[in-house]
């Protein structure tokens, strides 16, 4: 590898989103193969699944899909990957996007947009050439068809200095090529669906190790989480949801009782235990002397949906099966005690979320 | 709502050998490895950071981040569910 040069003599450096998937990993590798210097930014943004199994943290988890893709493939590529915290800002643009939503909670545009404005904010401060994304034209619907693509740079204000290594062959000529700091004929030409050339490209560089493309890894993107996250939004005012409650849409059975109570039910021992981590402001049920959900509680119910939510949560416990449970219902330090039967599910459906 | 977290006792940089303590007790990774990346920053190449984390994800995390700064991992330790966590800095010049 020659090392590509800039004026007056210093290395080309590239600054890359890398989720550690396929794409990203091969967009650093093309540019690698150029003698570029490469950094990958690897955002948190709170709703990766991966991260999400991570912080239940099962003790039967496959070990590999317990660790961070983004830093793996760092580690595999010999680049640095920073790691940094999207935050709040994120968490506005989500509940809030300029270009919508596409089929579920997914706010692609934007968040394309938001990675990138971070790319350029941490180039123009760590210092930096140009910005890279693994994007492949018309693989995804919303985010990486040509105008979907040319608004995205036109946004993050970095017109010209934006790269998609694997779809370049495709796109207008950058700044980045005609100054030739990268060589235009090292890139690709992919486009689609199909993961052909993608897959060929990863045996011929030894790439054998990144997670599999098929599945998406995006809470925003799941049909269920999203079932949640716009009845949060319909009953919250989406200026004043923390980054908890969205968290807690991660976990659980979900039901909405009324429209200011929500309940979450536990549904494993693991997601006891990251319930338990908490320290909820509101009632939390618990059936008594037997394998039990946690249940916790959203708005202030009443006695009579108190008794609702000792019900359900007997329904889940170990004593299901039995006429009567006793279920612990605690707040703010004190503890009543709820003698009920066991919801019937025919009874459930109408509130789940 | 946090998350409920117990700290170990925390010793001075001096007593443990190391330049600056991190704690991130009650924060899942990857936050810890952003905060990681911030602490090491500001230090010099050869000094010592302690990460106090209780997320045992921040064992497979924080091998992986060096290896792909270059910092030295100089293993970990557990105490009353808390691990300590050594980074000799050295790195390619980014964090």
């Amino acid at each position: 590898m020659s090392g590509a040069i800039a004026p007056p003599g210093r290395r080309i450096k590239g600054i890359g989103l890398i989720s550690g998937g396929l794409d990203s990993t091969l967009a650093a590798r093309v540019l690698l193969e150029q003698g570029i210097d490469v950094v990958g930014l690897h955002f948190s943004t709170g709703f990766c699944m991966n991260d999400h199994r991570r912080a239940l943290a099962r003790p039967d988890e496959d070990p590999k899909r317990m660790r961070n893709e983004g830093l793996r493939a760092g580690a595999d590529l010999g680049i640095p990957i920073e790691v940094l915290d999207a935050g709040e800002a994120y968490l506005r643009m989500v509940l809030k996007p300029r270009h919508g939503y596409g089929r579920f909670a997914n706010p692609c545009i934007d968040c394309r947009i938001f990675m990138i404005h971070g790319a350029a904010d941490y180039m123009r401060e760590h210092g930096g050439d140009f910005v890279f994304t693994g994007e492949v034209l018309g693989q995804r619907p919303m985010s990486q068809h040509m105008q979907s693509l040319k608004l995205i740079e036109k946004e993050c204000g970095i017109e010209g200095f934006l790269l998609r290594p694997l779809s370049a062959q495709h796109l207008p000529e950058t700044e980045v090529e005609r100054r030739g700091w990268v060589d235009r004929g090292g890139l690709l030409g992919i486009s689609g669906r199909s993961r052909k050339e993608q897959m060929a490209l990863s045996e011929r560089w030894n790439l054998s190790d990144f997670p599999q493309p098929s599945g998406g890894c995006c809470f925003l993107a799941d049909e269920n989480f999203a079932r949640r996250f716009h009845d949060k939004r319909t009953h919250a005012d989406p200026t004043s949801i923390r980054k908890e409650e969205m968290i807690l849409l991660k976990v659980g059975r979900h039901f909405r009782l009324a429209p200011g109570v929500k309940i979450i039910v536990a549904r494993d021992a693991s997601e006891n235990e990251f319930l338990s981590r908490y320290e909820a402001e509101g009632w939390r049920f618990e059936a008594l002397d037997c394998g039990s959900p946690i249940t916790i509680v959203e708005g202030d119910p009443d006695e009579e949906m108190r008794r609702l939510i000792a019900s359900i949560t007997a329904r889940y416990s170990d004593r299901r099966g039995q006429p009567l449970v006793e279920v612990a219902a605690r707040h703010q330090g004190r503890e009543e005690r709820l003698t009920v039967p066991p919801v019937a599910d025919a009874a459930l459906e109408a509130w789940r979320l | 709502m946090n998350r409920s977290v117990t700290h170990p006792t925390i010793l001075t940089t001096a007593a443990l050998g190391v330049d600056r303590v991190l704690d991130t007790v009650g924060l899942y990774c990857p936050i810890p490895i952003v905060r990681t990346g911030e602490a090491i920053r500001g230090m010099e190449r050869g000094q010592r950071l302690e990460i106090l984390s209780d997320d045992r994800v921040i064992l497979i995390d924080l091998p992986a981040w060096c290896r792909a700064h270059g910092h030295e991992y100089e293993g970990a330790s557990e105490e009353e569910g808390v691990w300590r966590l050594r980074v000799r800095k050295a790195g390619r010049g980014t964090a």
